[in-house]
């Protein structure tokens, strides 16, 4: 294998006590930008390109892909210990996660994220270093009605008839495309629900709208409960990280499906975010016992985990072969690569392979340390748990709040997040779910988008998603998921009938 | 050094005399508003020159980046114009800073900002697939007259689209157009053959021309590019033929990168930051970063920079106009 060849020549390019002197610092700084809400990764990684102008560029990537690995580690870590989610990647990781710090199994929830994370990266850049090539033209194919395709299996396979009423999650997800669609249009390039406020044109911000409906919306129901988080009556030993990483195998089924769910919708490339969401809804239904999805099953923190990281990784390859960024993130990074005088795009990986394997190199490197690292702050983010909640609950009112106003230096955002906080509240009150609103603010401007692109390519016929074997292959099998439901539930009522005997549906059978 | 230069201070200040033009300098820390999203042109823009202002130290306070890029840049154009006479915030965007407020019903207009300085100018070339047929702009123009063809181009109603209508306007040509969110997604929809042809800046597309995913057909430049680097096997920007004489009759279209205050700022203020702007446009570091880019040198302030922006507005609004996109 050539490409191995390569590898080993990018080690050597990285190896050096500098080199991994520069990862520590690097994943250090991203794990407490990723623990602030609001900072973020690209904030950081912004904020550090200054510092890296006078670098030879491979320490430069160096320094600031470790930044994004410990951000995106970081940010799962508010999603399991205060259900606010640092990314929006890690929302689908705040379902089970943080049920599970609430009933004491903090350290619990932590590693399994950290380890399952990582495990999901390592996965992404395995097949970075096999198909490098492959992988580029096979992301040249995706045009808009592919995306689009994309988008709808994500959303098909995530939403399901659950527990809650499928009405309510049309609510929900509805008020979330509503959202999701305030500002300007990219396609009409109209200002759309702005209502003549200045603040609205940029949009709501989906970081504001999780704080608020997670973080805030949790702290009052907290407050009403009694002031008290519940759990946390053990103390933190480290014989319960060890313990929790004798249980990995256990979860390799979920894990190996997470990891080609994450690969696929990275290099595809939807991103993370769908990914992680997609990953959450496979887990839930092809899980025989579903019922302590959403109130701490383990399986629904490895799933997002694993899927999110493994797509985060391997959509850094459709950028550094095609020049696109994939995310935020990636954009800075590849501004900072015209900067230090590389050119991205097709030509790097000929022109400057030391700097292209020397990164992917570093990516295999940078995520073994951030595990470690994260792995060794778990004790003390789980002891964080341990402080009185009439303390640590207004430390979180100001860190979310100062968090809000740094994502737009904005004030009015404040006012806005703390409305999503009430939202929230009266959304677990009445048992709306929260998911279908989040996964349509991220996705559902992207999706439009995309379907609206189709329709002028088409001159407005539906036949565009039909048009090749990629795309109608992608729309069945969302179509395919979105139905499977009802005919479940018709099969079921159906059989009930005959029967008349009463069994639970069947819904619980292999989707 | 510095002590001459403050004994000349105080000597001015104890006669009397009035400097006008000196008399702003900036006591605390400036903020560059970029109306645009990290990474992309106007972020790189703005991020070069915090750089070379930092390493000539042409100020004395410090300079933050901030980045306000949604609503194609309306949303830093309406922050910095919310600081009426505020010295201390510097927006940095393209000619969009004068487009949106006519083409869409924004919360600013463009008299609530007071032009700077333009300090280059983005080129515009007219680029399909690399494996294409088309020889010539003229070949590709005969095709798009029989109709069904796409360009891709960053937002909509914006400087692509725009050119765009200009050329079918031009050449009776009728293409049609898909708007993405950035140049660099429509690079890639045109290196998958997904669309016919884009716009793009010379920076947005070299590294796929590099690759011979595609290939440029002309520059909308009244003259040839100036960059003699080879890009492509021997071609380079310099070979690229102007549209002019490759087939599509428009004359010139650029895009200049600008520099605004809020309306209501002293003209000291302003003369300041011309002024650093300028030293900024003379630094060997700019060139290699015009060079980097293949942007043309353009330096304009005060009334040429005002009578530049009057004379594309117009020309602009026309084709606005023709399209009904007027929003007011």
């Amino acid at each position: 294998m050539e490409n191995i060849g390569l590898l080993i020549d990018g080690f050597g390019h990285i190896l050096s006590w500098n080199h991994i002197l520069l990862m520590m610092v690097g994943v250090t700084l991203g794990i407490l930008v990723g623990v602030l809400p609001g900072l973020g990764a690209p904030n950081g990684v912004s904020l550090l390109l200054p510092l890296t102008f006078s670098m030879d560029p491979i320490s430069a990537i160096i320094l600031l892909s470790c930044m994004y690995w410990g951000a995106l580690f970081g940010g799962s870590t508010t999603s399991i210990l205060f259900n606010i989610p640092g990314e929006p990647s890690s929302v689908a990781t705040t379902f089970d996660g943080y049920p599970m710090a609430k009933a004491g199994q903090a350290s619990r929830a932590l590693t399994l994220a950290f380890v399952s994370a990582g495990l999901g990266a390592l996965a992404g850049v395995v097949m970075i270093t096999l198909l490098s090539g492959w992988v580029a033209n096979f992301a040249l194919k995706f045009s808009s009605p592919e995306y689009f395709a994309v988008y709808f299996l994500a959303f098909a396979s995530f939403i399901s008839m659950g527990a809650q009423s499928p009405f309510k999650t049309l609510v929900s997800m509805m008020l979330g495309f509503a959202l999701a669609s305030v500002g300007m249009d990219t396609i009409s390039g109209n200002l759309r629900l702005t209502f003549d406020i200045p603040e609205l044109i940029k949009g709501v911000s989906f970081l504001i709208a999780v704080m608020g409906l997670f973080g805030i919306g949790e702290l009052l129901l907290t407050t009403e409960e009694g002031l008290r988080f519940e759990g946390i009556k053990a103390r933190v030993k480290l014989a319960e990280i060890g313990r929790t990483l004798i249980e990995i195998p256990r979860y390799w089924l979920t894990i190996v499906r997470s990891t080609i769910i994450g690969i696929w919708m990275g290099i595809t490339p939807a991103g993370p975010t769908a990914a992680s969401f997609m990953s959450y809804g496979v887990a839930r239904r092809s899980a025989r016992d579903k019922s302590m999805f959403g109130k701490g099953d383990p399986r629904g923190v490895v799933a997002p985990e694993t899927a999110d990281h493994s797509a985060g990784t391997s959509a850094l390859l459709p950028m550094l072969a095609l020049g696109v960024p994939g995310s935020a993130t990636a954009a800075v990074m590849m501004g900072g690569l015209m900067i230090w005088g590389l050119t991205p795009g097709p030509m790097l990986f000929t022109d400057r392979p030391d700097f292209v394997w020397g990164l992917i190199a570093s990516m295999y490197l940078g995520n073994v340390v951030a595990v470690f690292l994260v792995i060794a702050t778990v004790p003390l983010y789980a002891s964080i748990l341990r402080v009185p909640f009439s303390i640590i609950g207004p430390i979180i009112v100001a860190v979310i709040f100062s968090g809000a106003y740094q994502v737009a230096n904005s004030i009015s955002d404040i006012f806005l997040v703390i409305s999503f906080g009430l939202l929230g509240y009266v959304f677990k009150k009445l048992d709306y779910p929260l998911a279908p609103l989040v996964l349509a603010m991220v996705l559902g401007d992207k999706a439009e988008d995309a379907f609206r692109q189709s329709m002028l390519m088409s001159g407005g016929s539906l036949s565009i998603f039909w048009s090749n074997g990629l795309v109608s292959g992608l729309m069945t099998l969302g179509l395919v998921l979105l139905l499977s439901p009802v005919a479940f539930w018709l099969v079921g009522t159906l059989r009930k009938r005959r029967h008349d005997v009463a069994s639970h549906g069947d819904g619980n059978a292999a989707a | 050094m510095k002590k001459s230069v403050s004994i000349i201070c105080i000597m001015a200040a104890a006669l009397g005399v009035a400097a006008p033009a000196a008399a702003f300098e900036p006591n605390r820390p400036v903020e560059f508003v970029v109306t645009a999203g990290p990474g992309g042109g106007t972020d790189i823009f703005a991020r070069t020159i915090q750089a070379i202002i930092a390493k000539y130290e042409l100020m004395k306070t410090p300079v933050i980046v901030t980045n306000k890029g949604s609503a194609g840049g309306a949303e830093g154009f309406v922050y910095t114009a919310g600081y009426k006479g505020d010295a201390y915030k510097l927006a940095f965007g393209t000619n969009n800073a004068y487009l949106l407020p006519v083409r869409a019903k924004v919360p600013y207009k463009a008299e609530d900002l007071t032009p700077v300085a333009a300090l280059a100018s983005d080129e515009f070339v007219l680029w399909v697939n690399g494996k294409a047929d088309y020889a010539t702009a003229a070949d590709f123009v005969a095709k798009a007259k029989e109709g069904g063809l796409k360009i891709g181009g960053s937002q909509s109603k914006d400087v692509d689209q725009i050119l765009a209508s200009m050329i079918n306007d031009a050449t009776g040509a009728e293409i049609g157009y898909i708007p993405f969110k950035s140049g660099g997604e429509a690079a890639v929809q045109l290196a998958g053959e997904h669309i016919d042809a884009n716009v793009n800046n010379p920076s947005e597309n070299l590294g796929q021309w590099q690759a011979g995913m595609v290939k440029p057909l002309c520059v909308f430049k009244s003259v040839k590019l100036s960059s003699e680097a080879k890009v492509a096997g021997d071609k380079g920007w310099s070979d690229i033929p102007t549209c002019k004489e490759a087939g599509i009759p428009i004359d010139s279209y650029s895009m200049p990168r600008t520099v605004w205050l809020p309306a209501g700022v002293e003209p000291d203020v302003v003369q300041f930051y011309a002024d650093v702007l300028r030293k900024v446009s003379e630094t060997p570091e700019w060139a290699k970063y015009l060079a980097d880019t293949s942007q043309s040198p353009v330096y304009l302030s005060g009334d040429d920079l005002k009578s530049a922006v009057e004379v594309y507005g117009a020309a602009v609004s026309e084709v606005l106009k023709r399209e009904g996109w007027l929003a007011n």
